[in-house]
């Protein structure tokens, strides 16, 4: 059995301190030290993506990521996409491009997959903001659905797209 | 208590075919971390009668008004409170499927107000009627109807208690927006107005009469309409917490340890090296050993010094590449065929054998429970079941304490498919708790799912059938062994049918699956059409078509075949692609399909499926192609790769990198035809779309390579 050490890392935004085996998997620690329980354990093995965070910015399988990989780095969950408007103090909160583009499109059935494919999609569009079907089904296809809601979650990722671009675009126009 | 793997014994040797009722569909309720007190509250007062706790809820009565029909109260339906918050309550779970949605907008159809006014309560076993499990497309036939009847219920008390009230006539009261209105528009009456009523309150405890009123189609607000899955945005964000998410306060983790083999029995194990370590409760009763450990992790490290020490013996057990040949011999009573008179008279006989491999659900989550026990001995769990009642069964039996000390709560879950109808891993959960004195959770791995949970049961299929001089059939014999006789009847006219389904020495755990039998039996017939097409030298199209009543069948084939254009592709054969087609029946609905397939390297890409499908007067026509297109998607798998390979009683690809479910890349064009059928009742559609992916591929690639691939999953190489 190994000694935990105490391992340093952001998870949304906020500073986090565990004591851990450096060989734990990060998806333990986010679903049981730290309560974020969007990121599912789906396989273990990194063959279907819902454990999937960005950690620095890219997707990481957390089930396969020792704690003491995430020791110094920036992890993003699900549960650091949607946006706590200001001076809301009931909470409402505006969802990620993704996030409502998933649930405009009902990109989902059962939704064990969807936090994982959010995660996975919200990296894609970062590196490339107008993906064609054939870039999206390469992007995502180490993601798993088994109720094969695969063409509802294409169709959102394809919305997404043009929401986070509207998006820019208006932000543009208001400068 | 017994081993699993003494309990696995009992359920992995139904050598029998299943029954239909065992058949199933996905869904799943939420709803956990509060205690019925707390739940009460938050559905504010008003009248409450709990009906599933009451001793007619035995199974016995129930018996044959399984989905919701049994007579209950309008307020064991649904709860009005005081402040008009409107909860309904429903034995269905919600896994993928859209029970949510679709009993959602039962209710609200019936209510006459907007979906978003309700709060639909689902699979909590202490609450709400016993609907029967979530399984044989049963929801939209059955359960369907029993919501609507107790919401309209519920409307009618309302007009009554408003005219009461205004002592005018209910004749003119007109309802809407969750409202009864006088007929001169002057007054209203609430439903709030009624559960604040006390004794218009109490007409609430009236039983739903077999009689009501159901609002007739053309008058459809809700239903009939897309409606989105009501806690979508808690999916979105993460927030809805899935049975392997339920968190108790001071609960531990699970770990069982498992037997290396199927036929593995424990000689002897040291719990010395678990049992030291801090934190971990050590549980060995029989056969069953287990851990609880604080976290998950901990739980893994006891387990692995636990399996350490531990001495098996195992026996025999067949390996997957004989087991065709193991079906074959130890099927039980083999019929001949009994048209041998009209065999010999034939101009053609065709014999063939089909085979199906095992396959597995593989739902994205796998088993899991929490599971707790009050200082008052009543056990609750959370879990994934579609099968609430049935595992609250299973739990009392298991724990010998009477149905009422447990209580199962089905939180919406992840994924069923027909392999969520039991209760090992609550079991389980609750057999650790109780020595470790701690709520526990229990999560499957991906291979003790793979493993321990059961299998679509694999088959052997042999038929035969013949043709006189016109080409039309005269005799029928069709004998499925091991899988089952769901779908076994053949549609097509034919003079002599005999169809037998008879079981065998199952080597695998099998139970449901996504249309279980149907589509091995489905495979079998329609690629065995095909070569009957070719043998009485017409196309597969014509030939079926010369066997068909007119009907819902006949009216789909059309259909798929016009859209598709499969005719002409059919005849004008396209280089290196091939096309083929298929149809057939299950649970009241209709389907065919057109796919076409391209071949390189012995590999069979499938290009685009093209489907026609009918299930009576559409309830939600958005999830309803969702459904049919995850079906299809689903059915690619058993098709293409899928088979669960097993030696020496181990399963040898319990992992998704060694067993192939279908990705993004395998994902066709998609061509989806739905034809409605408001004169028809509407029946549930979960899993007949998926029935006729299968012969349409092997008939497709037939036509592109020649070859007559009569093995699922179909292998070039
Ligand atoms: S759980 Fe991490 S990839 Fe499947
Ligand atoms: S929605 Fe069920 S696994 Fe993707």
């Amino acid at each position: 059995m190994s000694t935990p050490i105490t391992i340093q890392f952001t998870v949304n935004g906020k500073p986090r301190e565990v004591l851990s085996p450096p060989e734990r998997p990060l998806l333990e620690v986010l679903r049981e030290d730290l309560a974020l329980t969007g990121s599912k354990y789906g396989c273990g093995e990194m063959q279907c993506g819902a454990c999937s965070v960005l950690v620095d910015g890219r997707r990481q399988f957390s089930c396969r990521m020792p704690m003491s990989s995430a020791a110094g780095k920036a992890v993003r969950t699900i549960e650091g996409l949607a946006k706590q408007n200001a001076g809301d103090q009931g909470g409402t909160e505006s969802l990620h491009p993704v996030q409502q583009a998933f649930l405009d499109e009902a990109g989902f059935q059962c939704g064990y997959c969807t936090c994982g494919m959010i995660m996975t999609a919200v990296e894609l569009l970062e590196k490339t903001p107008a993906p064609d079907d054939a870039q999206i089904s390469a992007a995502m296809n180490r993601n798993l659905c088994r109720c094969c809601a695969y063409p509802n979650i294409i169709a959102a990722v394809r919305k997404a797209a043009t929401i986070a671009e509207e998006s820019r675009k208006s932000s543009r126009e208001i400068e | 208590m017994k081993s699993p793997a003494a309990a696995n014994d009992e359920a992995m040797h139904l050598s029998r075919p299943l029954p239909d009722d065992e058949e199933l569909v996905d869904q799943v309720p939420f709803h956990f971390d509060v205690g019925r007190r707390t739940f009460l509250q938050l559905l504010g007062s008003g009248l409450l009668i709990a009906v599933s706790t009451s001793e007619k809820s035995n199974a016995q009565e129930r018996g044959g008004r399984r989905g919701g029909g049994q007579a209950i109260p309008v307020a064991g339906r649904l709860h009005i409170g005081k402040d008009g918050a409107i909860t309904v309550f429903t034995g269905k779970v919600e896994c993928g499927q859209g029970s949510r949605a679709e009993l959602t907008q039962a209710a609200a159809e019936e209510l006459r107000v907007a979906p978003d006014r309700i709060t639909l309560l689902m699979a909590d076993t202490d609450t709400v009627p016993d609907d029967g499990g979530t399984a044989g497309s049963r929801t939209t036939p059955s359960t369907v109807p029993a919501v609507r009847a107790g919401c309209a219920a519920a409307r009618d008390l309302l007009i009554a208690a408003a005219a009461k009230t205004w002592g005018s006539d209910p004749a003119g009261i007109v309802i809407a927006n969750g409202s009864a209105t006088s007929s001169d528009g002057s007054r209203h009456y609430a439903y709030a107005d009624l559960a604040a009523d006390e004794a218009a309150a109490q007409t609430l405890g009236d039983t739903v009469p077999d009689d009501v009123t159901l609002t007739v189609i053309p008058e459809w607000k809700t239903l009939g309409k897309p409606l989105a899955r009501p806690n979508g945005p808690d999916i979105v964000t993460g927030t809805h917490a899935y049975p392997s998410d339920i968190t108790r306060p001071g609960m531990l983790y699970g770990h069982v340890l498992r037997p290396p083999a199927y036929t593995a029995k424990l000689v002897s194990i040291d719990l010395a090296a678990a049992e030291a370590m801090e934190g971990v409760t050590v549980v060995r009763d029989g056969e069953f050993v287990a851990v609880a450990a604080p976290n998950s992790w901990l739980a893994r490290e006891a387990g692995a010094a636990l399996a350490k020490s531990a001495r098996w013996e195992t026996s025999p057990h067949p390996a997957s590449n004989t087991l065709s040949e193991h079906l074959r011999t130890t099927a039980h009573d083999l019929p001949e065929n009994p048209h041998a008179e009209e065999t010999a008279a034939a101009k053609t006989t065709v014999r063939e054998t089909y085979t199906i491999a095992y396959v597995q659900h593989a739902p994205m989550e796998p088993r899991a429970a929490v599971a707790e026990w009050g200082a008052d001995g009543k056990l609750t769990v959370w879990t994934g079941t579609q099968m609430p009642f049935r595992v609250r069964s299973e739990l009392a039996r298991a724990f010998k304490v009477s149905e009422n000390s447990v209580r199962v709560i089905v939180p919406d879950f992840g994924g069923g498919f027909g392999g969520k109808h039991s209760g090992e891993c609550a079991v389980e959960a609750a057999r650790i708790a109780k020595a470790a004195g701690k709520p526990v959770k229990l999560r499957w791995t991906r291979e003790e799912e793979f493993t321990w949970a059961y299998f679509r049961p694999a088959a052997v299929i042999e038929a035969e059938a013949s043709l006189d001089v016109d080409g039309k059939l005269t005799s029928w014999h069709f004998v499925n062994i091991n899988a089952g006789g769901n779908g076994i009847d053949s549609p097509y006219h034919c003079g002599k049918k005999h169809t037998r389904s008879v079981g065998a020495d199952a080597p695998l755990r099998h139970g449901s699956y996504r249309s279980l039998a149907v589509t091995g039996n489905t495979f079998a017939r329609e690629c065995l059409m095909d070569e009957l097409a070719l043998a009485a030298g017409t196309d597969p199209l014509a030939f079926r078509l010369a066997h068909l009543e007119s009907g819902r069948l006949r009216d789909v084939l059309v259909e798929a075949a016009e859209k598709f254009g499969f005719a002409d592709r059919w005849k004008n054969k396209a280089p290196s692609v091939g096309v083929g087609i298929a149809c057939g029946l299950d649970k009241g609905s209709y389907v065919a399909a057109c796919a076409e397939i391209s071949v390189s390297e012995n590999s069979i890409k499938v290009n685009h499926v093209c489907q026609a499908y009918e299930c009576g007067k559409i309830l939600n026509p958005q999830n309803l192609v969702a459904q049919v297109e995850g079906a299809i998607l689903m059915g690619l798998g058993p098709v293409l790769r899928e088979e669960t390979t097993f030696e020496g009683g181990r399963i040898t690809n319990a992992a998704f990198s060694r067993y192939a479910v279908p990705r993004f890349a395998d994902v066709p064009t998609l061509d989806i035809h739905l034809l409605d059928r408001p004169d028809l009742p509407s029946v549930g559609a979960g899993e007949t779309p998926l029935i006729v992916v299968a012969p349409a591929i092997g008939n497709a690639v037939f036509h592109t390579t020649g070859r007559r691939l009569r093995d699922m999953p179909l292998r070039l190489g």
